[in-house]
């Protein structure tokens, strides 16, 4: 980690960041104050049990949403003070997601469903090209509904490239998929990551797959309970679960 | 093109049978919109030019008689710009093969020239040859009724006395746009026609040579009408003047132009209606589009498109729906405008049509449209923009149902299952389905208003003459006559009734309000001629006093007991102080009656009469044609029954075009309404009925939960829709009310059948398409994804 530390550019900066639900009467701390720095070109997962705060965190760091309290920086960008309008920017720009449950648009084709994402970037890589890359270049012109669940997930995965952002946020990319597909998928993303050297965060329930990260962190509770630097990275080909 | 203009178009496409309906409705809108406003625009245009290029006049008198050198002192009137006189006589007629009496209006022509105003168009044949005096020129209307044609020949009886006269040409006038008998409520081209013919032949076949009794102005521009119609008076009151009057109150004017005013309403209120309901289509279905698509929104959102961007996208969907229906709208208006004008154009008889669909009316129709279908979907629109990412990515909250009135009150157990879930969704959108609701009752209202207009004129010709006036003909004079005529009436073999009355040229004045009308004396206890009260019972008219037309007497101003000054506009014109003592109730022109001897006794004038009304044997109907026809008094003579059997017979068409138009705009409504709110429902609880399938339930079965809930609603507007379309009537009746004419509110039960059933076939064809999609519900797809 140190090595890291003293060698690689910080991309996000968090302090202190909490996020407090107000539920009727009732607050849910989704997040206790969470410090962590992230770095250009890793890839970090992020684990812990249904709950933990996973999800709002990476939503924070996406600019999906803003924190009760704390900072977020992006490149020294302040994120938590950023209006709507800055936000809707970054996530233009320089943010890439996938989601568990792919959420492709329905209308579109898979050419499509990628080409409206670089059609409001700057510098994007051909929609084909993307989807050369998660190993689809032949199912360029099919809906969603033509594809299975692996193939739709690695589309959006595609579309979240495409754009050549700086960072990769996933949550729960294989959730819904089969070890097997599961493994496809992971292999995507960690070509992107080695080959684009895009900064990805990835959170997953499942244990194996943190072997092929950086590293790895968990949350419990809303908090940071752990967090170690893989010593030995796996190739994704290589996990099973 | 850019993918999420792709996305508009697919999805678009996706819901075609959605948008097609809503599409159907703004074409409707914007068609009657830009139909019935282009009309309007084209009848005006069209007045104006036949007006200008005929020198229709501006100010009328009639008299009895003057000499013609008082034409230069008319002229001499500041502000008159040209004066004619004329030479007008009432004439019967003879048509070979026509056994009904005819009468008819011969106007003279000035024997060498043009006629300075009121010129004619000529259709056919040439116009009359300096100084001849027996050729004459008809009116089309009643030439095309009789096929008659230029060299045929036609018999006169003028004054009693036989003249034969040649058919020279065909022809139209401004004066007689519309052309109606004195004294009759509505057109008979067969039975009334307009003629004329040089001057010299008819002043001395009339008796009046060297003089006139009908003077036409037009007037310099600025000119003040009032002053100018005080100094005509004045002139002629000395020879008989039966008053002045502006074109506002020249009858064919009059007429059209309240049939102009009438289009003007239709063009506001029905496309309102329709776009109305188009707003409210779009809105739930944009609102429901919206809601499957949280998840897309909050993607498109989490890669960096802005609110704006989200926002815009929807309104493009909108705007296409909106801008196809215009497109059609505009295009269907336009043809059926130039059609309908030409419908006019043929009824008013016009010599031709500037047909004008003028830019403006575009612009305002496409613009009333897109303002209306953006405020409709501009909420949802908002809620799309202002979504939140993180908050669209989580399902929707699960919809809250609340336990339904009919548990509260413990009526469960009359209920089955699938019917309590009917209520419990209709109870937890309760405003949209109050929407749905209104929807279709507009549905139900506008056949309503098909078929009011036809309800309304069977009534009022009803009242007119079957409870008010019974004669079977009447006789009118051409001077007033003693009482002893009657004798003369009764003696014809075959009448078996004659009642006697004196009418009257009058103004009518109190306080500062005037108005120009007749006054009938009618025989007391009259079984022919009966007036009727406000409750439409006959009534006995008090020995003194006058009873006017309720309508008239809101004009005035006047009410029961308050004293009446009745300017006489004939013999020596006496003006006369008489209390109002009734009201009457007539749905068609406004007059005022007294007692014949009542008025004979006001008059001063001992026992004289106009007309008599008849009540003949049918048999003997042709002799006595003829034997009054040949009475030298005689000026006219009016059969009942065939007037009423040909205003039927003209009306019956465009009644039908009419009724035929609002059922199916009508019904475009319903199947909009009904169809969208069945798609929606659909699409909301696909999932939900494709589980209860997997659970065993049977295709009936769930399409009963569907389509149970529609026929609810359907069942709950068509009583609604009653209410509006008795509403909408009302409105109407009370936009066309003037002393013309009365639109009574008058609705029959067939009416209310007509729209409750095309309202019904509408749901129930919508009802099966929802059907047999329910059929190729896909249980495995249903429950793949998650919602
Ligand atoms: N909009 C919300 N309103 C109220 N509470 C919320 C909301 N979103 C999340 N929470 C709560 O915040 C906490 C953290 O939620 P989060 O979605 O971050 O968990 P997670 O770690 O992603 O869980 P999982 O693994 O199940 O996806 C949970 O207790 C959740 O109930
Ligand atoms: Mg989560």
């Amino acid at each position: 980690m140190s090595e890291l530390a003293e060698n690689r550019e910080v991309v996000f900066h968090a302090s202190g960041v909490t996020k407090v639900y107000q539920m009727g009467e009732v607050q849910v701390h989704a997040l206790r104050g969470i410090d962590l720095d992230l770095y250009a070109g890793e890839l970090v997962v992020l684990l812990g049990p249904s709950g933990s705060g996973k999800s709002t965190l990476l939503n924070i760091l996406g600019g999906l949403d803003t924190a009760t309290s704390g900072h977020v920086s992006y490149h020294g960008r302040d994120l938590t003070r950023a209006g709507d309008r800055e936000l809707t920017e970054y996530r233009r720009y320089h943010v890439g997601f996938v989601f568990q449950f792919y959420n492709l648009i329905p209308s579109l084709t898979a050419r499509e469903n990628v080409a409206a994402v670089t059609e409001i970037a700057r510098r994007p890589m051909a929609p084909e090209r993307a989807l050369e890359v998660v190993g689809l270049g032949h199912r360029l012109d099919h809906f969603p509904s033509q594809l299975s669940g692996g193939e739709q997930q690695r589309i959006a995965i595609a579309r979240a490239i495409a754009k050549n952002p700086e960072v990769l946020l996933c949550d729960e990319p294989t959730g819904a998929l089969d070890s097997a597909t599961g493994i496809v998928v992971l292999e995507a993303l960690e070509r992107v990551n080695r080959e684009l050297g895009t900064t990805t965060v990835l959170i997953t329930h499942n244990a194996g797959i943190a072997e092929m990260a950086d590293r790895v962190i968990h949350l419990a509770d809303g908090s940071i309970s752990d967090m170690h630097v893989n010593t030995v990275k796996r190739a994704a080909r290589e996990l099973s679960w | 093109m850019r993918a999420l203009d792709k996305k508009v178009l697919r999805e678009l496409w996706q819901m075609r049978g959605q948008a097609l309906a809503i599409i159907a409705v703004i074409v409707s809108g914007v068609t009657t919109m830009v139909m019935f406003l282009s009309t309007y625009d084209s009848l005006i245009q069209t007045r104006e030019n036949y007006y200008a290029e005929n020198r229709f006049a501006e100010v009328f008198a009639s008299l009895k008689r003057a000499p013609e050198h008082l034409l230069a002192r008319i002229q001499l009137i500041p502000g008159v710009e040209r004066a004619e006189s004329r030479v007008v006589a009432a004439v019967n007629l003879d048509i070979e093969g026509f056994n009904e009496p005819v009468i008819g209006k011969l106007i003279s022509l000035p024997d060498a020239g043009d006629a300075r105003l009121n010129q004619l168009h000529l259709r056919r044949g040439r116009f009359i040859e300096p100084y001849r005096d027996d050729e004459v020129m008809l009116s089309e209307a009643f030439a095309n009724a009789h096929r008659l044609q230029p060299g045929d020949h036609l018999s006169v009886i003028i004054k009693g006395k036989r003249k034969t006269l040649t058919i020279v040409g065909i022809v139209l006038s401004p004066e007689y746009v519309y052309q109606i008998a004195p004294g009759a409520f509505f057109p008979d081209f067969k039975r009334y026609g307009v003629m004329w013919m040089g001057r010299n032949g008819l002043a001395s076949a009339y008796d009046m040579d060297g003089a006139f009794n009908d003077i036409s102005l037009t007037l310099g521009s600025g000119a003040a009408v009032g002053t100018i119609l005080d100094q005509l008076d004045d002139l002629l009151k000395p020879y008989g003047g039966y008053g002045a009057y502006a074109r506002e109150d020249q009858f064919s004017h009059r007429f059209l132009s309240e049939e102009v005013r009438q289009l003007r309403t239709m063009a506001t209120v029905f496309p309102l209606i329709f776009i109305g309901v188009a707003a409210f289509l779009l809105n739930v279905v944009l609102n429901r589009l919206i809601n499957t698509q949280r998840e897309q929104i909050a993607i498109l959102k989490a890669f960096g498109y802005s609110n704006a961007a989200i926002g815009l996208h929807f309104v493009k969907l909108v705007l296409l729906i909106v801008l196809l229906g215009i497109t059609i709208g505009v295009a269907l208006g336009g043809y059926w405008g130039r059609e309908l004008s030409l419908i006019y154009m043929e009824f008013y008889r016009f010599p031709y049509l500037h047909y004008l669909l003028r830019p403006s009316v575009v612009v305002v129709a496409a613009t009333v449209t897109v303002l209306a279908a953006i405020s409709g979907t501009l909420l949802a629109v908002r809620q799309a923009a202002r979504l939140s990412p993180a908050e669209g990515m989580r399902p929707n909250s699960p919809v809250v149902y609340r336990a339904s009135l009919i548990e509260r009150l413990g009526l469960q157990r009359f209920f089955s299952q699938p019917t309590r879930m009917i209520v419990r969704h209709i109870q937890r959108r309760p405003f949209k389905s109050l929407l749905s609701v209104i929807g279709i009752a507009l549905a139900g209202g506008i056949m309503m208003v098909g078929n009011f207009q036809e309800d309304a004129i069977r009534y009022m010709v009803e009242v007119q003459f079957s409870i008010s006036k019974r004669d079977d003909l009447s006789v009118r004079f051409t001077d007033p006559t003693s009482r002893r005529a009657l004798h003369e009436l009764q003696a014809i073999p075959g009448v078996q009734h004659v009642e006697v009355f004196r009418t009257l040229p009058v103004r009518l004045r109190f306080e500062h309000r005037t108005y120009r009308t007749a006054l009938e004396g009618v025989q007391p206890e009259g079984e022919l001629m009966r007036v009727l009260d406000t409750r439409l019972q006959p009534v006995a008219l008090p020995p003194q006093g006058v009873v006017l037309t309720d309508h008239l007497a809101k004009i005035l101003g006047v009410l029961p007991g308050d004293m009446l000054t009745i300017e006489v506009l004939e013999e020596s014109q006496p003006v006369l102080q008489v209390p109002v003592v009734g009201l009457s109730k007539q749905y068609l022109g406004v007059w005022g009656y007294m007692r014949i001897d009542a008025l004979n006794r006001v008059m001063g004038e001992g026992e004289v009469i106009s007309g008599a009304y008849l009540a003949v044997d049918p048999q003997a109907r042709g002799e006595i044609y003829a034997q009054l026809k040949e009475m030298p008094r005689v000026a006219g003579i009016v059969v009942r029954k065939s007037a009423i059997q040909s205003f039927y017979d003209t009306m019956a068409e465009t009644v039908l075009f009419f009724s035929f138009i609002a059922n199916l705009l009508g019904a475009t409504i319903a199947v909009g309404v009904v169809y969208n709110t069945a798609r929606i429902a659909l699409s909301e609880r696909g999932r939900e009925l494709a589980s209860l399938r997997v659970l065993g339930f049977t295709h009936g079965e769930i399409a009963y939960i569907l389509l149970g809930e529609l026929v609810l609603l359907t069942l709950v507007a068509i009583p609604l829709g009653f209410l509006v379309g008795e509403g909408l009537c009302a409105f109407l009746a009370s936009q066309f009310k003037t002393d013309l004419y009365r639109v009574p509110l008058v609705l029959e039960s067939q009416t209310y059948a007509n729209a409750a059933a095309v309202v019904l076939f509408s749901a129930c064809a919508s009802g099966a398409v929802i059907w047999h999609r329910l059929g190729r519900i896909d249980l495995v797809s249903a429950l793949k994804t998650r919602e």
